[in-house]
């Protein structure tokens, strides 16, 4: 039987868009009876050009098969990020995308603890984005299992099975309905270890997963990115992979950490991003920053799928101006690695945030107030902080191509920033 | 009428030996609390807590069972051979009108299957289709006056056709083109009509539940300011999974509380994408919470559009009782199709399984039937009308596909009643922008173009 796009989206309503891959699906197993449209297809419209014209200089699609952001060898990948340990190359590595990357965590981390258990709505059958794919098989179901539609039952449930000892690895089908479990998340896991005190009882075992991120059809209610509001809450880790051998490595150390982590997983990487990923058991550090890119005229900060972005605003900028441009991968929001971000700005005495979600308020305005208010770091500041992200609004279906960063709106950052003052 | 069909309130809970009081709403003023003022009698052998006010005391330690007691009955006037069941049922509309009903049937049939392809060619980027879910949509809303206050979720076009949603209103919002009201700003099928008294849809689930006892609270509160305004009801509609969130319970508990005159309907169709109602819950479908809550409850046939009909129109007729209640209906029926086009449900379910359901109980078949037999309907009508509403989709599909996009500004616009300083000087900024880099966008097929993001 012809698969053709993930039961993804949850649609939407919970009702989705197309997978991640963002393909409207070609063939399909459709059930109502199928007759194809009459309507002459002369060149049918794309119901989501984004307004992309056909030659652009800038704003070319993302070319995942040959960004250097993805180790397209295994050579590549045993070396692709300084805090893979040091074992690393006794690993053999496997081409996997990035929903793959997260099932190959989650089925390591069970099989090597017994306390770890899965759930969520339809993860049993793998999940609309296939996370969870064959794992009930393997693992049974009373470790890994369907929740009823209750995402404040969810992520409750797993508060309690953590402050237990268990390893509870929830997911939440998209991060734009994480809300009916805000008050789980704000008011019991990020408090439990505080408000118990000396009594010492937390729910570090807790991992809360979910898809987030524009896909370019999911308007309002299908591509928030909502991690801003979690990185106002202290007690809770924020983590944004932006590539298989980093969600594998980063997820596993959530599963690991004593504190609660909220994961959020850029949705248009889970079939897009494929790279040699070693296939054994390995962490990287959550609270540490990666530099992707050594530079020393601007800095940029980014995390999740804006930073292939950035690289390609980069290189073009790079050619164009004659500079080199240092690019910044957070990977964990909150608590983030200030000291990193800081050491580059006062190497390059410009900085630009770039980030999907809205600018009001947003990660950007964290790490500028940060640089503002690091004496060192602001007085060798030599061009204003600059943040490209989403505007102030919601995200809109026809217009999401205005409104998530481009490489124009990068690129032109970066020109804006180097001018001289 | 048939009251019998309406499980009263208390029903269910209470063993056959203790019958309950006629329910407590009839000998108190909705608003006011009489449970403060309720004491425990000595020798009494009834309790008289505050919360709950009439239950016997027992020397019997025994819990109560859920399946020690039997499931609520699904009431259906008509069979799936289109044969009538209910003897006290006569039909409440003329043959014109039935033959109506069935052409809006048919209709999102048709339409479902067309833009179910039209999505695989990529023309939309996504849709819903809601086949086996005909008669409960259509039905319900079929009775309903044009002033009350509709929320749906998210796969009732029925609802919208019924109520006078035109087939190019419905390609414009799945176009998202410049006449979509909902400014190219929403997903396909996330429709709206404020001329309909219809919000626009939400994707999140279950959120527009509460939402409805408010409204209908509102709509209580006006009438009895201004008692000129006929008396109006708000129905929801919702599936069985959705009603697993918390702003499910929230909102039957605070309707009942505050008396609002809502019809919360489920229909209940088996999934919730691919979670079957096993992994959902374990009591009684849903119509049982109903019980808990206070609320007057029904579990139909939704399969049966007379069923759907008969328990709405009455419904509706209780929720404007006594000062306003809630009233909860559980339409039983199965979603034959995938949960969207962003779904395969073959992966979860077999497909021996829905070519069951679509042959053995199809709602539309059903109807089809009954017509036939009363000679109001035949071959010819239905090829005929099949035909022709297909001309109609496929002529509305294109006419929308060629309508130009709605301007880039309609970003900025509505997020709040009058735009903000901030976003007033992001719209320069962007519009600066597409100046700076003409050769990165293409702005031709947006109304306005650039120009649109004028102050």
């Amino acid at each position: 039987m012809p698969r053709p796009t993930p039961p993804s989206l949850r649609a939407l309503v919970r009702g989705g868009k197309s997978g991640a891959g963002l393909s409207p699906c070609m063939s399909s197993p459709c059930s109502a009876s199928h007759f194809l449209l009459p309507i002459q297809i002369q060149s049918p419209r794309k119901y989501s050009s984004g307004g992309i014209p056909p030659r652009a200089r800038l704003n070319n699609p993302i070319d995942y098969q040959s960004t250097p952001l993805l180790s397209h060898t295994p050579s590549s990948a045993l070396v692709s990020d300084p805090s893979l340990p040091e074992d690393i190359h006794t690993q053999p590595c496997k081409r996997l995308n990035l929903f793959q990357a997260i099932n190959q965590a989650l089925s390591l981390s069970m099989s090597r603890d017994d306390s770890v258990i899965l759930f969520g709505e339809d993860i049993a059958f793998g999940g609309v984005f296939r996370c969870t794919m064959k794992l009930q098989e393997t693992f049974g179901s009373d470790r890994v299992f369907n929740t009823p539609l209750s995402e404040q039952g969810i992520v409750g449930f797993g508060i309690g099975a953590a402050a237990q000892g268990m390893r509870a690895v929830a997911e939440i089908q998209f991060a734009d309905y994480v809300y009916p479990a805000f008050d789980q998340l704000v008011n019991e896991a990020a408090k439990f270890r505080y408000r118990d005190g000396a009594g010492g009882r937390h729910v570090g075992g807790l991992t809360v997963r979910m898809p987030c991120g524009g896909v370019g059809h999911g308007a309002l209610y299908h591509s928030q990115s909502p991690e801003a509001l979690f990185t106002h809450i202290p007690g809770l880790k924020v983590v944004m992979p932006r590539g298989p051998i980093q969600a594998k490595g980063l997820l596993l150390s959530a599963i690991e950490s004593n504190d609660p982590v909220v994961f959020m997983e850029p949705k248009i990487l889970y079939r897009a991003a494929v790279e040699q990923v070693p296939l054994g058991y390995y962490t990287l550090p959550l609270g540490k920053a990666e530099i992707l890119r050594e530079g020393g005229d601007v800095t940029i900060v980014s995390y999740g799928q804006p930073l292939y972005t950035c690289l390609s605003a980069i290189e073009q900028a790079e050619k164009d101006f004659g500079i080199k441009v240092e690019l910044v991968d957070l990977r964990t929001l909150y608590p983030w690695d200030k000291e990193a971000v800081l050491k580059s700005v006062r190497k390059t005495g410009r900085c630009i945030v770039v980030h999907e979600s809205m600018v009001n308020a947003g990660i950007g305005a964290e790490v500028a107030a940060s640089i503002q208010g690091d004496e060192e770091t602001f007085f060798r500041m030599e061009a204003p902080v600059r943040r490209v992200a989403g505007w102030s609004i919601h995200n809109p279906l026809l217009f999401e191509k205005f409104n998530v960063p481009d490489v124009a709106r990068i690129y032109d950052a970066i020109k804006q920033s180097v001018k001289n003052y | 009428m048939r009251a019998r069909i309406f499980s009263h309130a208390r029903r269910g809970l209470t063993r056959p030996k203790h019958r309950s009081p006629p329910a407590l709403r009839s000998v108190q003023h909705p608003g006011i609390r009489a449970g403060s003022s309720l004491s425990q009698r000595p020798d009494a052998q009834f309790l008289a807590f505050p919360g709950a006010v009439k239950s016997a005391f027992t020397s019997s330690l025994k819990f109560s069972v859920p399946n020690e007691y039997p499931a609520m009955e699904t009431y259906r006037a008509v069979d799936q051979h289109g044969e009538v069941v209910d003897r006290s049922f006569t039909p409440d509309l003329s043959d014109d009108k039935v033959v109506r009903i069935y052409k809006n049937m048919l209709l999102i049939s048709t339409m479902d299957m067309i833009m179910f392809d039209a999505q695989r060619q990529g023309r939309i980027s996504f849709y819903m289709v809601s086949a086996g879910e005909e008669a409960l949509t259509v039905g319900s809303a079929s009775v309903l006056e044009k002033g009350d206050v509709v929320f749906c979720q998210y796969r009732e076009q029925g609802v919208f056709v019924e109520r006078g949603f035109g087939l190019d209103e419905f390609m414009n919002q799945l176009f998202a083109n410049n006449k979509d009201p909902g400014r190219g700003r929403n997903m396909p099928v996330h429709y709206g009509s404020a001329a309909l008294n219809i919000h626009t849809i939400s994707s999140p689930l279950a959120t527009q539940l509460p939402q409805a006892a408010g409204a209908a609270y509102a709509l209580k509160m006006q009438r009895a300011i201004d008692p000129s305004i006929p008396p109006r009801v708000v129905v929801a509609y919702f599936g069985e999974g959705a009603a697993s969130e918390g702003d499910f319970h929230a909102a039957l508990n605070i309707a009942a509380t505050r008396s609002c005159p809502a019809i919360y309907i489920c229909r209940n169709n088996g999934y919730a994408i691919s979670t079957p109602t096993l992994d959902q819950y374990r009591g009684d479908g849903i119509a049982s919470r109903g019980i808990g809550y206070g609320i007057e409850t029904i579990r139909v046939d939704g399969n049966d559009i007379w069923a759907v009909r008969e328990a709405t129109k009455k419904a509706r007729e209780l929720a404007l009782q006594d000062g306003g209640k809630p009233v909860l209906i559980e339409a039983m029926t199965y979603r034959v199709s995938h949960h969207s086009t962003s779904d395969d449900s073959f992966a979860y379910r077999a497909k021996v399984e829905v070519e069951d359901w679509k042959r053995r109980d199809n709602p539309i078949a059903r109807l089809r039937k009954w017509m036939e037999a009363k000679g109001i309907w035949s071959d010819a009508k239905e090829k005929e009308s099949r035909e022709s509403i297909r001309r109609d989709v496929l002529k509305a599909f294109s006419e929308a596909e060629k309508v130009q996009k709605p301007p880039i500004r309609y970003m900025f616009e509505d997020v709040y009643e009058e735009m903000t300083p901030e976003l007033k000087e992001q719209m320069a900024e962007l519009k600066d922008h597409l100046e700076k880099y003409p050769g990165e966008y293409e702005l031709a097929e947006f109304e306005g173009g650039r120009d649109s993001l004028n102050p």
